[in-house]
């Protein structure tokens, strides 16, 4: 038999104090949505677990009677992946923001899900130590969060996404059973559940704990900025630098209207008539960066770089990613809203990719600023809009769906680093065919047999796609007939 | 290169064991047949899906064929001044990059560049149901759908026949060198932890029981710099140390018995268990022989975190890998259904139960 609210309610304040079980309206709004607020919906019950017993009798209740749980860390997430459902336990694991245990020797640190992604490398820091993906909203966002997405971040190109930073999870499954996955070392015996875990979106487990790598910090640091007349030149310039046998710590492409953007917000000092700019970081030894920012001074000039600077101190090389970093709130200054989209391009599809965006743009009349992290590939194209214009908000979806739709046709992927959530669900259908899908089920009933674990996100059912296929396809005819597919 | 496609043969054939329930021993080059536990059932031959199927310098990727051997595609990545940041050990002059993603061996580099695994951006499989399925990309950020890729790694073929696999590559160093020093097992495992809360170029670390052995990688600058600060004597050039180290063709892999591989903490403690001990990865992997018995070695690595395999035998283990907990076993128990309902691949080569 299915229970009333007011049952879970007093169940789950069986569990936990009084004031960890929020139902009122008013305390449930905080929750109604993620960074992707284009999307709300009231939990049933906001749960607010402070130990992992807790959080065991949650889900064990909520298993016996087939309630449905969205786990939430400091929902910043920007695919919906934290959307509550409305006859569901939304579990915040906001209390859980403990750094448990630093090992600077074996550099680990082992911290609650809830610990914000910067806090790690500023706990770690005296050690002379860092955590390295580095999400644009490491200020805010969770540890866990990173982990049930798989974050990057601007310096993954050489120091990889979450997957490839943590070593240990301790999850809880639906029916609260507490399992170790990964071990202290760098491998464990059995199947690798840490990368199944990776970027599962809360769909197999709840992360309560998370035993992270850390990095030495490196010794110098240093960024150049190179201008382009055209976003080609700037394109080739990156995989010239990657054939030299260099792999920059960060390397980030900006166009036109997100250059003046982000300029006219914090002053840069980018220059405002250039096509595209290209910012390279270069990290490791003094001596290492010193032979690399040579070389690759020469490569951003044989490649048609209008002008190269690097920045000559610390303080201008932070301004220079200052502009980077603020590109997303600077579109949002020149635009009521914007829609910031995620798919990953093999990067020699680049030019192609940016004409056929640049076409939408003028087919959905509404402008696109381009912010690239072009060293792997992975493209923010952020759609302007208003909100307030009736229609203009699905027209946008629309056209951000095709973007994705672009990126899957020439070889990409529709999300590099945000996740399917809520908002990508129907381009999944595109990626995928209906046996893969079938299969991601299949894995998702070894860990949820019941389906109880954020319910209706990151994998459609069959169904869905029919109907995004029925009402997408017109006429047998192929989106981007001039594009060759693989 | 051989360019040759028999994944529709491969199908085939599974389809055929899954309507007679007959179990399938994948195989390629064969060159792995020593690790896990004993191989049952008929002979599924993938080495001769063959050649690469895309590799763009630029792009930092190749895909190829699962069957294609290893040899080859590093000589492809070496003739572009490229190669695979995991150094996978072959085991022979047939490994193929199938068995080795199946294997998920990852050589001296993997501390410092990452595992097999981390490099694997995408896979075509045939499941057990008999349908090819594709996962990942070539990409290398990626995260549409669960990481099936990263699953297939260290699998040992237990979950689907590797088809085709795209893994990320890397640039080859500019320089390479390799400093020895003379020292013991607590001063070189204090050194490499030194070492690694440095920015340093150290891209392998071995203490051989005598010798700590620190591989400086990277531009002729760094390199130059590092080398200086460390000191010690500088290998020749021609030695092949570490080549000798990961193939385990090293005078320590020579002696007799078990050979056990020991995965913890870098700076887990001397577990003391009889024998002698080789120490990679900055203490991480510890390849152990002796006579102590399974359950005292699993035991010692696992009071720290770490787990133990028994990597190569003289004699038939029934107990190969490190036993999964009740909770972990039922998942992998799961999982093993969900990718392949039947159990027709590789049954019981990983653990009895799958």
């Amino acid at each position: 038999m299915k229970l009333h609210k007011q049952d879970i309610i007093k169940a789950l304040q069986g569990i936990l104090p009084e004031n960890a079980v929020l139902f009122e309206a008013e305390d449930l709004h905080p929750y109604e949505c993620d960074g992707l607020s284009a999307y709300r919906r009231l939990p049933m019950v906001v749960a607010l677990p402070d130990s992992v017993e807790q959080v065991q009798q949650i889900l064990g209740f909520c298993y016996q009677n087939d309630i449905a749980v969205v786990a939430r860390g400091a929902g910043t997430g920007l695919s919906g992946g934290a959307l509550p459902d409305e006859q569901g336990v939304l579990l915040s694991l906001a209390k859980f923001n403990q750094v448990l245990e630093v090992d600077s020797e074996a550099r680990q640190a082992r911290v609650q899900p809830g610990v914000r992604n910067l806090a790690i490398s500023q706990a770690v820091n005296k050690h002379g130590l860092y955590y390295a993906p580095d999400p644009s909203s490491q200020i805010a966002c969770t540890i866990g969060g990173n982990v049930a997405e798989n974050s990057g971040g601007v310096h993954c190109l050489k120091y990889g996404l979450t997957v490839h930073n943590i070593q240990q999870l301790k999850i809880v499954t639906i029916e609260g059973e507490l399992l170790t996955i990964g071990g202290s070392g760098l491998d464990s015996a059995g199947y690798d559940l840490l990368a199944l875990m990776t970027g599962s979106e809360g769909m197999l487990g709840v992360i309560v704990e998370v035993t992270v790598k850390l990095l030495p910090i490196p010794e110098r640091a240093q960024v150049m900025l190179a201008a382009f007349d055209d976003v080609v030149k700037a394109g080739a310039a990156v995989g010239n630098i990657i054939a030299a046998g260099i792999i920059p710590a960060g390397l980030e492409m900006m166009d036109k209207l997100a250059i003046r953007a982000a300029e006219d917000f914090v002053h840069a000092g980018y220059p405002v008539d250039a096509q595209a700019i290209l910012l390279c970081e270069l990290d490791g030894s003094n001596s290492e960066v010193s032979e690399h920012i040579l070389k690759v001074r020469a490569i951003l000039q044989n490649s048609g770089a209008t002008e190269v600077r690097t920045a000559k101190t610390d303080e201008e090389r932070l301004t220079f990613w200052k502009g980077r970093k603020a590109a997303f709130p600077a579109v949002g200054r020149i635009s009521p809203d914007y829609y910031c989209m995620d798919g990953t391009i093999p990067r020699k599809r680049l030019p192609e990719v940016l004409k056929n965006i640049a076409d939408l743009s003028e087919e959905y009349g509404l402008a696109v600023a381009n912010v690239f992290h072009a060293g792997d590939g992975n493209l923010h194209p952020l759609i302007l809009y208003d909100a307030n214009k009736p229609g203009e908000l699905e027209r946008t979806e629309e056209f951000g769906g095709k973007i994705l739709e672009l990126c899957v046709a020439v070889g990409g992927t529709i999300t590099g680093e945000h996740g399917v959530g809520i908002e990508k669900i129907n381009q999944m259908c595109v990626q995928f065919e209906s046996a893969e899908l079938i299969q991601f089920h299949a894995v998702k009933n070894a860990f949820d047999v019941k389906g109880l674990l954020n319910p209706g996100k990151a994998v459609p059912t069959l169904h869905r796609c029919a109907e995004f296929g029925a009402m997408h396809v017109h006429h047998g005819e192929l989106r981007f007939p001039d594009l060759e597919r693989f | 290169m051989t360019d040759n496609d028999i994944s529709k043969d491969l199908q085939q054939q599974v389809a055929q064991a899954l309507s007679s329930r007959t179990a399938l021993n994948i195989q390629a080059g064969n060159s792995k047949q020593f690790y896990g536990r004993a191989a049952s059932g008929d002979v599924l031959d993938v080495s001769t899906h063959r050649g690469v199927i895309n590799y763009e310098p630029t792009e930092l990727v190749i895909t190829a064929r699962a069957g294609t051997p290893l040899k080859e595609l590093e000589q492809l990545l070496a003739d572009n001044n490229q190669m695979f940041g995991f150094e996978p050990p072959a085991f022979g002059d047939s490994a193929t990059i199938g068995g080795t993603v199946a294997c998920n061996f990852s050589g001296p580099r993997r501390a410092f560049a990452g595992s097999a695994r981390d490099f694997v951006l995408g896979s075509t499989i045939i499941n057990g149901k008999a349908e090819q399925l594709h996962f990942g990309g070539e990409v290398m950020k990626n995260v549409a759908g669960y990481d099936v890729s990263r699953l297939m790694c260290g699998a040992l073929g237990t979950l689907g026949v590797l088809l085709e696999v795209s893994i990320k590559v890397l640039p080859r160093p500019e320089t390479e060198l390799t400093l020895v020093q003379e020292l013991d097992t607590n001063a070189s495992l204090a050194k490499v932890h030194e070492l690694a809360r440095q920015s340093l170029p150290v891209s392998a670390t071995c203490f051989d029981g005598h010798r700590l052995h620190i591989r400086l990688s990277g531009a002729e600058a760094g390199v130059a710099a590092a080398r200086k600060l460390l000191g010690g004597d500088t290998l020749p050039a021609n030695d092949n140390f570490w080549h000798k180290l990961k193939e385990q063709q090293l005078e320590f892999f020579k002696s007799g018995g078990d050979l056990w591989r020991l995965s913890l903490a870098s700076n887990g403690p001397n577990l003391g268990l009889n024998g002698k001990t080789l120490y990679e990865w900055n203490g991480a992997q510890r390849w152990l022989i002796g006579d102590d018995r399974a359950d005292v070695i699993r035991d010692r690595a696992a009071r720290h975190g770490g787990h133990a395999t028994c990597f190569r035998s003289q004699h038939d283990t029934e107990q190969v890998f490190h036993p999964l907990d009740g909770g972990l076993l039922a998942i992998h128990r799961q999982l093993k259904r969900a990718f392949d309902p039947e159990a027709i691949f590789n049954p019981g080569r990983m653990y009895a139960e799958i």
